[in-house]
């Protein structure tokens, strides 16, 4: 049972540090305004000479192996309503991490998206 | 337009197409890997010959397609806007898949399924009334 609970661990904690990573990377290179393929290839070109992207993508891998191997030992309906914690705690990181400014319009809403998502999988 | 109603009017555009990308390859994705007989998690060998029977399977390439439309549109989205808006925001993909199953593949939806669908798009409208930007350009 440690080795689900650490797992789970893994999986919201690797997933929600890896995409403030690729956030940050994309925050790096700045607000996206051409929208032309060939700018959007160039917004990319720039998007992975950033550190914060490989860093992010590894992350994000590492969760999502992690999944793959909690859901070869448990149902869906156990493990993607407690992932849905990402959204906390992405909002937590969002907040440390990333300066937003999270206000209590925001943390109702992430907080009824959780309890939606658990509700989905209940269902 | 203002800058600021330009700036809402692309990041609920990006969002849209995200939710709408997301839950169409989602879809896809799993209505292939089924079609081509699902991974066996039982060992890195039959995880191997599920992913290679997937990778022979139109829909998985359409999924897959689709799937990387989500994640550019992911990427764009996050060089102007909140993690902790976008990522909940599209959390509505959930009511979409929802919708999708229902309508086009006959699935039963329980009452307490549509009840989280509910309580999902009452989050996100909530999300939907803070600002989609609330930190300065990096650089």
């Amino acid at each position: 049972m440690i080795r689900i609970w650490l797992l789970l661990g893994v999986v919201v904690l690797a997933g929600t540090a890896g995409e403030i990573a690729v956030t940050r990377a994309m925050k790096r290179i700045g607000e996206v305004h051409h929208f032309h393929p060939r700018a959007l290839l160039r917004v990319l070109g720039r998007a992975f000479r950033v550190g914060w992207m490989w860093l992010g993508l590894g992350l994000l891998a590492m969760a999502f192996f992690s999944l793959l191997a909690l859901l070869s030992w448990e149902n869906v309906s156990f493990v993607v309503p407690i992932t849905a914690l990402s959204y906390v705690v992405g909002a937590l990181m969002a907040k440390l991490f990333l300066g937003e400014e999270v206000n209590q319009m925001r943390w109702m809403g992430v907080l009824l998206v959780v309890l939606g998502v658990v509700l989905v999988c209940a269902g | 337009m203002s800058i600021a109603q330009r700036l809402h009017l692309k990041t609920y555009v990006l969002i849209v197409l995200m939710v709408l990308f997301g839950a169409t390859g989602d879809v896809l994705l799993g209505k292939g890997m089924r079609e081509s007989g699902g991974i066996a998690l039982k060992s890195a060998g039959s995880i191997v010959d599920g992913l290679t029977r997937g990778f022979h399977n139109r829909l998985v390439w359409m999924g897959m397609g689709s799937l990387i439309v989500f994640f550019l549109c992911y990427l764009l989205v996050l060089s102007w806007a909140d993690y902790s808006f976008v990522s909940p925001a599209s959390a509505s993909s959930y009511g979409i898949v929802t919708l999708l199953g229902w309508m086009l593949l006959g699935e039963t939806v329980t009452s307490v399924r549509w009840l989280g669908v509910v309580v999902i798009c009452v989050g996100v409208l909530f999300i939907g009334h803070t600002p989609p930007r609330t930190t300065q350009e990096l650089e």
